[in-house]
């Protein structure tokens, strides 16, 4: 796996040896994360989104264990349950808002990390099974982070689990059968709360899985770069510790900052008022609206208000679901091959547009759906569709790239002025190899 | 094979995009939304200084046991506060005995059985009581209040936009119905045994006007009870028993922020020191 200019992992200790010959946990460490792994050396910040994605779910984890340890997934007790952790339990508080703005933070996180992907290319070959992955831990994600938004029981919980299992039923023909069975019932209740706690209890664990296999796959090609081009030697590559565990470590600091001004200041800013009030079945809040993170999608959802052979209501969901299914044959759709948005000015001005109308659709999404925010969904989602499935098809076959550095270690002397070969070569330090390409 | 597959797909959607457009936009010329009376006459919360405001803010604990007090004699004849107990006043300054003895005195007393008989009866306060609801049920609480439930004020601040700024507007905000709103949209006039309040999401809310006068309370630190003052008081204290650790938090805050600056810091001096000989 990796560059053949890899260092070796070493055991220095007696125990250490010992482990290494029967079980290597230590070895696969530092082939993963330590300084066994060469990473090009031109990484921004953007690739620090990875290890955050990391630490969010992380996060998730310890304080929803801490959590389910004062919850009650019982309709008549849920939301209670929560207000004892917020009053009672010691620093529960601190617990409950920390879950519920770390899962903001994780999709702010991961929202990142996968514009970063669309905009590097790093969905292209030889990385397509990373990123399949990774939208497999999103669709993952998304499931975990709307049932966990049921299980305090308030009205956008019970309302919000009202409408998106709803969607089942635009299923033709079986669709309410399959929801009543999903629900176990009419409406959600008892036996939805409790299977929702289960499978928000178990999801994480499967996304923690689907990473490992996603880290994986990322290592047998290495690390995509801004310029998008191949690392061509030893020159192009760091080893991934000490250097990007030093920048990794900076780059949570600012996300912790981030998310401690959130989480202790201004806790409530992302969630939505309904939900301090119980879970009422016979009273509908004025406006149901899901979390800020599924905004952009329940706008598709909300477009589509016309039949056309079929009913308006399933094209919605079959849009909506559409609209990210879409992502995992996005490698075979954008043909060209240069990754780097850099070096294609034609892709570069659709992306950008693509996210300017992402957030449109978000704002649209998280706006009572008014003709006004109605018919900006529609166009705004249409431009969605024809991007991916159109528009960048088309480009990636009709644009001229402009010219690309010969390698990373080129492009990085380029950007700071100078081409010397003497100086394309890494200094030669105790952490690193000295490097013989340039020499 | 994929593109060709995939064009077909994105056309689709976007002609079935394309017709919801085409019918929308119709929609919008042929018959325009009319505005509504609430769209017209509802009006955003005003702006409420309290010390608990901002990232510094802290709760002024004698404006909440003023508070306290409109509650205790205003609010809590129709309000229950189910997830605050008697035994939460020390938080806000009472003593035990205080407590204790708020607690046996209240009217409205808890639910509880007679130990001889079993039958329903109900006892004095204690402590660990949270306070009671006013109502034996919902449909006493119904039945008392034409037809509407006066809901549990304990998250109250939290559970409407702006919440603490919002009490404040709708004790404060009760008028007469503006005439010139009643000729444009005849059909909403105030029903019989509903009040006018532009600050209420349908403009008529059940709730009679519940602080009526200057001195309706008398506050024993002698700040003057006029109606703003009773009701601000009263906003701080629903603040209070909606995040009762509010002041923990901002703490909390702050120190860390302080430690992970420091982390920060650390750390990004680690960052320049290790790529200092890298160019990047
Ligand atoms: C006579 C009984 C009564 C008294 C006294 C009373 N309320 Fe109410 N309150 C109600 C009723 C009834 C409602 C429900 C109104 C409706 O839904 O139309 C209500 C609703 C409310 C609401 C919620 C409005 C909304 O947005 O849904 C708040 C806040 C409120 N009261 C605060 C107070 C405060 C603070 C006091 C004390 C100063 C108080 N009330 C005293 C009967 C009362
Ligand atoms: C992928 C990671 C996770 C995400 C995105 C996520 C998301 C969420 C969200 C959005 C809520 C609602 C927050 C609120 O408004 O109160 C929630 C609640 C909850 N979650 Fe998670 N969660 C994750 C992992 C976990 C794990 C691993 C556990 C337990 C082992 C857990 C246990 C709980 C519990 C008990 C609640 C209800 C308490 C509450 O409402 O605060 N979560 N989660």
């Amino acid at each position: 796996m990796s560059f053949p200019w890899a260092k070796q992992y070493e055991p220095k200790l007696p125990l250490t040896r010992w482990l290494d010959e029967r079980l290597p946990v230590p070895r696969l460490v530092y082939n993963s994360l330590g300084g066994g792994y060469p990473v090009p050396r031109n990484l921004n910040y953007f690739w620090n989104f990875g290890v955050l994605a990391g630490a969010a779910l992380a996060i998730q984890i310890i304080t929803g264990i801490v959590l389910a340890m004062h919850y009650a997934a019982n309709g008549t007790v849920a939301f209670d349950s929560v207000e004892s952790i917020m009053r009672d339990v010691n620093a529960g508080w601190f617990l409950r808002y920390a879950h519920a703005n770390g899962a903001s933070m994780f999709f702010i996180v991961v929202y990142t990390h996968i514009f970063r992907g669309l905009y590097y290319g790093s969905y292209k070959a030889p990385r397509e099974m990373v990123w399949l992955l990774g939208v497999v831990i999103f669709l993952l994600m998304m499931a975990t982070a709307f049932m966990g938004y049921v299980l305090p029981w308030g009205q956008m919980s019970f309302w919000g689990a009202q409408v998106i299992t709803g969607f089942f039923s635009a299923i033709p023909l079986v669709g309410d059968t399959i929801r009543i069975w999903l629900l176990g019932g009419f409406a959600p209740d008892n036996a939805a709360l409790n299977r929702f706690f289960s499978l928000h209890y178990l999801l994480p664990f499967v996304i923690a899985g689907v990473i490992i296999l996603h880290i994986w796959a990322l290592h047998i090609p290495g690390s995509n770069n801004p310029t998008g081009v191949d690392v061509k030697g030893e020159q192009d590559t760091v080893p991934f510790h000490p250097y990007y565990t030093a920048k990794d470590g900076f780059g949570l600091g600012i996300f912790l900052l981030i998310f401690a001004s959130l989480l202790f200041f201004f806790p409530n800013y992302l969630g939505h008022p309904d939900n301090y009030i119980p879970a009422n079945p016979l009273s509908t809040p004025a406006h149901i609206v899901p979390e800020w993170y599924f905004w952009p999608f329940y706008a598709i959802l909300r477009a589509f208000t016309a039949d056309f052979i079929l009913p308006a209501k399933l094209w919605g969901v079959l849009a909506m679901f559409g609209s990210i299914l879409l992502l995992f044959f996005l490698p075979w759709l954008d043909s060209s091959p240069v990754r780097s948005m850099n070096y294609r000015p034609k892709a570069r001005i659709a992306f950008w547009v693509l996210v300017a109308d992402i957030a449109i659709l978000g704002y649209c999404g998280g706006a009572p759906a008014t003709a006004t925010y109605v018919i900006l969904s529609q166009i705004c989602a249409a431009y969605y569709f024809a991007h991916f499935l159109i528009i960048l098809p088309i480009i990636s076959r009709s644009e001229r790239p402009r010219p690309l550095p010969n390698s990373i270690t080129e492009a990085v002397l380029a950007n700071h002025g100078g081409t010397s070969p003497a100086k394309t070569a890494l200094a030669t330090s105790t952490t690193s190899p000295a490097p013989h390409a340039a020499h | 094979m994929v593109r060709l597959i995939a064009s077909i797909v994105g056309a689709a959607f976007v002609l079935v995009l394309g017709i919801a457009l085409f019918g929308s936009v119709a929609g919008v010329i042929t018959d325009p939304v009319a505005p509504t009376a609430e769209s017209v006459a509802h009006k955003h919360p005003k702006e409420l200084e309290l010390a608990s405001n901002g990232v510094f803010g802290k709760f002024d604990r004698r404006q909440l046991q003023r508070g306290f007090q409109v509650y205790k004699e205003v609010c809590a004849a129709c309000h229950s506060l189910r997830l605050v107990s008697f035994r939460d006043l020390q938080k806000i300054g009472y003593s035990e005995p205080e407590v204790k003895a708020i607690a046996s005195q209240w009217v409205i007393e808890q639910p509880s059985i007679n130990p001889e008989t079993g039958e329903a009866a109900t006892r004095k306060n204690i402590p660990s009581d949270r306070f009671p609801s006013p109502f034996a049920n919902e449909v006493a609480a119904r039945a008392a209040n034409n037809n509407a439930l006066p809901p549990d004020l304990s998250l109250i601040t939290k559970a409407r936009e702006e919440g603490t700024a919002y009490v404040h507007s709708l004790l404060t905000g009760y008028t007469t119905q503006p005439a010139a709103l009643l000729k444009e949209f005849p059909d909403i006039k105030t029903p019989e045994g509903l009040h006018y309040n532009p600050y209420f999401a349908n403009l008529n809310i059940a709730m009679p006007p519940p602080l009526t006068s200057d001195g309706q309370v008398t506050y024993a630190d002698g700040t003057k009870p006029t109606i703003d003052q009773m009701s601000t008081d009263v906003s701080a204290f629903l603040t209070w028993t909606a995040e009762p650790n509010l002041e923990a938090r901002h703490a909390a805050g702050f120190a860390s922020i302080i430690f992970i600056l420091i982390f920060c810091g650390l750390a990004w001096g680690a960052y320049q020191n290790v790529w200092r000989d890298v160019k990047h």
